[in-house]
C-alpha cells in the first residue's frame, strides 16, 4: 500500500507526515491482526465425529460440531423435543434438540449438529444441518465415517 | 440439432477468444485497425455464446430430455419459469451463464468504449478475450453442457426443490453481472499496468464499470440473502456461510475500489493503490467462483462436483491471478505518484474507508480459508462460524461508521474537521438521543445494542446532513435552498444516498439482531399460541396438490396487536418426481416487520410450528436497494457517461452548471 501524505505544512516535515500516516495504518492493522488471531483462539469451533469426542475427552460446555450417522430407530419425537443418536460406527452419542429438524433428516443419513455436550453426556444441539440435496453428504461426515470404516457409498445413496 | 449447433458455436466463441486474447495482447500497439477488428471480435463472442446459451434453454424450454443436462435437472411438468431458470441451477450451466455474461460485458465495452484510446482498448478487450478463452475453455473441456443422452430418456430427474423458486431467476444472473462484471475493472488494470497509461482518464473510464459491477452485486447479495431467508426455513438472513462470504468479499473490495477510483479521478492519487484493488476485486470473485464451483465447500450452492474441475479452476485462478500481480509488481514501481494532499481531507477519509474495508477483506477471506487450509494442512475439521465474523467484522465495520459521516463534508486537499465536526454536532446529538431514548424504551442496558443503533442513526443522518449542509436549508430563504437542492450534482446525491441505505442497512441488523423474538411449540388445528403480541391461531391441516407437488398445508390466522388479522399458509411440500420435501415458510409483513412461521413434520396427528418476530428487518434488504438506487444515479450522473472522457474544463462547467 502506498499512501502518499507528502505535504510540506508548518511543524512537520514531509518525512515526519508521512510517518504518521504510515505508522497509522500499522497500528491499524496490527490491531486488526490481534482481533482476528484472538478471534480464531476462542470462537473456533471444531468438528467431531463420536468417536473423536469419546478419545479426546471433550469438556462438557465446550460448543462443537457433530458429525455422523443418525443411527436406525433412534429417533424419538415427543412434540418439539427430539432425541436422536448420532453414530460413526465406533462409538454413539445421544443427541436432543429443540425445534424443527431440517426437512432431510433422515435415520440412517448424514447429519451435522452444532452445539456442546451436557454434563449428563448427552448432547445438546443448537442447530442440526443435514444435506441440501439426495445426492448430497457433509464432506466432514464422509471423512468421519471412512475414518471408522463405516464408509459404503452404494448404501449412502452417491 | 439446436443443441449441435449452440456447441458449435460456442467452440467457435472460445476459438475466436483465443485468436482476440493473443492478437489484442501481442498487437496492441497497431492502433485504430486492431481496435475495429477486436471490436467486431467481442461482439461475436457475445453474439455466439448467447446462441450457445439459447440453445441449452430451449432444451430445457421443450423437455428436450436427450440433453444430458435437461435429463439430470429439469422435469417436464416444471412450470415455465422454473424450466428457464433450471438452465442455471447447475454446474454446467451456471458456467455457461458465467461466460454468457463476461462476453456480454466485453461487448458492451466493445459498443460504449468507442472514445478510448486504441492502445487501451485493444489491451481490455486482450484481456477480456483471455478470461473468456480461459473460463470457455473450462466449460467445454470439463464441464460442457451440450452433452447428449442415447437413448433419451422419458422424463428428467428433475431439479433440487429448494431452487424450484423465482429467487434462482434473479440471485444468479444479478450476482455474476457484479462478480463477473468486475472482470471489466481487472482487464483496465492490466491494460493500464502493460501500456504504462495510468490516469485520472483511466480513473473515469473505470469507474462507470466499477458502479455498474457493484450494483449488480449489491442487489445479486440482497437477493440471495432474502431467498435464503424465506426458502431455507432458518429464519436467518446472513449465516457467514463461506459462499456468501465469497460473494461478500468481492463487494467489500468494489466498494474500496468505488471509492479509491474517486481519489484518482478527482485528484490523481492513489494509482497503485487503485489498480492493486482492482486486481485483488477480480480476484476475489474468481477466488469465489473456485470456492463455489469447486466442491470443496459444504454449502447449497455445492452441486454434487468432479474433483478435477476444481483443479483446472485452481490452475486457471492461479495462472491469472499470478500473472496479474507478477505484472503489478514489475510495472507498478514504474507509476509516478501525483495529488500532493493533508491526512485530514476528503482524500485522507477516502484512504481511510479504503484502509478499513481493505482490512475487512483480510479478516473475512482469514475466518473463510482458515479451516480450509487447516484441513488440508493437518487434516483437523475446524468451522469457524458466526462468532468469528461477527467479533472482527463487527469491531473493524464500528469505527468505519464512525468516521463516515465526515468524509463527504470534508474538502479535497486540506480540510477542516473542526468545521465539519460542528455541521454534523446536531445530526450527532439526535442519533444519541435517538438510541439512547429506544435502548431505554426496549429496556435494554448498556450493550452493544444501542452503540449499533447509535452508528446507523449517525450514518443515516450524516447522509441527510450532507444534502442539508450543501443547500443550506434553513440559512439561506427556503426557495434558494430548494433551487440549490435542485442544483446539486447526481454524484452528490449519489453519496448521500448511498450512505443512507447503508445507515438503514445497520439499523435493520441491529434490530434484528436485539430484539428478534422465537417461539417453538406443539400446536394442533384449533389451538392458538402468543408471540409478541400477535396471537397465532391454528385453523386447519390440509393436504393439496400444486403443479409437480403434493403439499400438507397448514392454515393459520394472525392477529396483530392492532386487532388486524391476516391468513397465513405454511406447507411442507414433496415433489412428484425427486421425492423430495421442503419447508415453505409462511411470511406476513407489517410495515418493516415480519412474522415468520414454519411448520414441522406432522407426527401421529400432532404438529410443531416455529415462529419468529423480526422486527424492522425489512430495513435490511430496503437500505441495500436504497444503495443499488445510489448506484444506478452515479450512472446516469453526465460526468461519467459508459465510457465517455471529458476534457478537464467541461468537467469543471458541468459541476457548477
Amino acid at each position: 500500500m502506498t499512501m502518499p501524505a507528502n505535504v510540506r505544512r508548518r511543524g512537520m516535515t514531509r518525512k515526519q507526515k508521512r510517518l504518521v500516516v504510515i505508522g497509522g495504518l500499522a497500528v491499524v492493522i496490527a490491531i486488526a491482526t490481534a482481533l482476528v488471531l484472538t478471534a480464531l483462539r476462542d470462537q473456533i469451533v471444531f468438528f467431531y465425529a463420536p468417536s473423536d469426542v469419546v478419545a479426546r475427552e471433550v469438556a462438557p460446555g465446550q460448543p462443537i460440531r457433530l458429525g455422523g450417522l443418525v443411527k436406525d430407530g433412534s429417533w424419538m419425537r415427543d412434540g418439539q423435543e427430539n432425541v436422536f443418536v448420532i453414530t460413526d460406527g465406533g462409538q454413539e452419542i445421544v443427541a436432543h434438540y429443540v425445534g424443527i429438524l431440517p426437512d432431510l433428516f433422515r435415520e440412517g443419513q448424514g447429519v451435522v449438529a452444532e452445539g456442546s455436550l451436557g454434563t449428563d453426556g448427552r448432547f445438546e444441539a443448537t442447530n442440526v444441518l443435514a444435506k441440501h440435496d439426495e445426492n448430497y453428504i457433509p464432506k466432514e461426515v464422509v471423512e468421519a465415517l471412512k475414518a471408522q470404516g463405516e464408509w459404503r457409498p452404494e448404501a449412502a445413496g452417491q | 440439432m439446436s443443441i449441435e449447433l449452440g456447441h458449435f458455436a460456442l467452440v467457435l466463441a472460445f476459438a475466436i477468444s483465443v485468436v482476440s486474447a493473443v492478437g489484442g495482447l501481442t498487437l496492441w500497439r497497431r492502433g485504430e485497425r486492431l481496435s475495429a477488428v477486436l471490436g467486431q471480435a467481442a461482439v461475436l463472442q457475445f453474439v455466439l455464446v448467447a446462441l450457445a446459451f439459447l440453445a441449452v434453454v430451449h432444451a430445457f424450454v421443450v423437455s428436450d430430455f436427450s440433453l444430458a443436462l435437461a435429463a439430470n435437472h429439469s422435469h417436464s411438468l416444471k412450470p415455465l419459469i422454473f424450466k428457464i431458470s433450471g438452465v442455471w441451477g447447475n454446474h454446467e450451466g451456471s458456467m455457461l451463464l458465467w461466460v454468457l455474461i463476461l462476453v456480454l460485458f466485453g461487448a458492451l465495452v466493445a459498443a460504449f468504449g468507442r472514445s478510448l484510446p486504441s492502445d487501451l482498448s485493444n489491451l481490455v478487450l486482450g484481456t477480456q478475450s483471455l478470461l473468456t478463452a480461459a473460463f470457455s475453455g473450462f466449460t467445454l473441456f470439463t464441464s460442457n453442457p451440450f452433452v447428449r443422452l442415447s437413448p433419451a430418456p422419458l422424463e428428467g430427474g428433475d431439479l433440487n426443490p429448494v431452487l424450484q423458486d423465482i429467487g434462482l431467476a434473479i440471485h444468479p444472473p444479478l450476482l455474476y453481472a457484479g462478480y463477473v462484471g468486475f472482470s471489466i475493472c481487472f482487464s483496465f488494470a492490466i491494460a493500464a499496468l502493460v501500456s504504462g497509461r495510468i490516469d485520472q482518464a483511466w480513473a473515469r473510464w473505470v469507474r462507470p464499470w466499477t458502479m455498474l459491477s457493484w450494483t449488480f452485486l449489491t442487489l445479486g447479495i440482497a437477493m440471495g440473502s432474502y431467498w435464503a431467508y424465506y426458502e431455507l426455513g432458518w429464519g436467518g438472513w446472513w449465516f457467514w456461510d463461506p459462499v456468501e462470504n465469497a460473494s461478500f468479499m468481492p463487494w467489500l473490495a468494489g466498494t474500496a475500489l468505488l471509492h479509491s477510483a474517486l481519489v484518482m479521478e478527482k485528484r490523481n492519487a492513489l494509482k497503485i493503490w487503485t489498480i492493486f484493488l482492482a486486481i485483488i476485486t477480480f480476484s476475489l470473485s474468481l477466488l469465489g467462483t473456485f470456492l463455489v464451483r469447486s466442491g470443496i465447500l459444504t454449502s447449497v450452492h455445492t452441486f454434487a462436483s468432479d474433483p478435477t474441475r476444481g483443479l483446472v479452476i485452481l490452475t486457471i485462478l492461479a495462472l491469472l491471478i499470478g500473472g496479474a500481480f507478477l505484472l503489478f509488481a514489475i510495472r507498478s514501481p514504474a507509476l509516478r505518484q501525483g495529488g500532493l494532499f493533508a491526512p485530514i481531507s476528503r482524500e485522507g477519509a477516502l484512504i481511510l474507508n479504503n484502509l478499513f474495508l481493505a482490512t475487512a477483506v483480510g479478516a473475512v477471506l482469514v475466518g473463510t480459508l482458515y479451516p480450509l487450509l487447516l484441513d488440508a494442512l493437518t487434516g483437523t475439521t475446524i468451522s469457524v462460524g458466526a462468532p468469528f465474523f461477527n467479533f472482527t467484522f463487527g469491531a473493524l465495520m464500528a469505527p468505519l461508521l464512525l468516521v463516515l459521516p465526515f468524509g463527504p463534508l470534508l474538502a479535497w486537499k486540506r480540510a477542516d474537521l473542526v468545521a465539519a465536526g460542528q455541521r454534523l454536532m446536531g445530526f450527532a446529538a439526535l442519533a444519541i438521543f435517538l438510541a439512547i431514548l429506544i435502548s431505554a424504551l426496549a429496556g435494554n442496558s448498556i450493550s452493544l445494542v444501542p452503540i449499533g443503533l447509535l452508528l446507523g442513526f449517525w450514518v443515516s443522518f450524516g447522509a441527510v446532513a450532507e444534502v442539508i449542509e450543501r443547500s443550506r436549508l434553513g440559512r439561506i430563504p427556503l426557495a434558494e435552498s430548494l433551487r440549490r437542492l435542485a442544483g446539486l450534482s447526481r454524484s452528490i446525491w449519489s453519496t448521500a444516498i448511498g450512505h443512507l441505505g447503508l445507515g438503514l442497512t445497520v439499523l435493520g441488523i441491529v434490530s434484528v439482531s436485539a430484539w428478534e423474538t422465537e417461539l417453538v411449540t406443539t400446536l394442533n388445528p384449533g389451538e392458538s399460541a402468543e408471540l409478541a403480541g400477535s396471537n397465532i391461531a391454528f385453523d386447519s391441516f390440509e393436504q393439496s396438490e400444486g403443479a409437480n407437488y403434493l403439499a400438507d398445508a397448514g392454515r393459520f390466522t394472525v392477529t396483530a396487536p392492532d386487532g388486524g388479522t391476516a391468513e397465513l399458509v405454511a406447507e411442507r411440500r414433496t415433489y412428484v418426481a425427486s421425492g423430495m420435501p421442503t419447508t415453505e415458510a409462511a411470511i406476513q409483513t407489517y410495515g418493516l416487520s415480519q412474522l415468520y412461521l414454519q411448520l414441522g413434520e406432522p407426527l401421529d396427528d400432532t404438529h410443531v410450528v416455529r415462529v419468529w418476530h423480526k422486527p424492522y428487518i425489512l430495513l435490511i434488504w430496503l437500505g441495500t436497494l436504497v444503495m443499488a438506487v445510489a448506484g444506478v444515479l452515479s450512472l446516469t450522473d453526465r460526468r461519467i457517461r459508459l465510457g465517455a472522457p471529458q476534457s478537464r474544463q467541461k468537467l469543471s462547467l458541468g459541476a457548477t452548471r
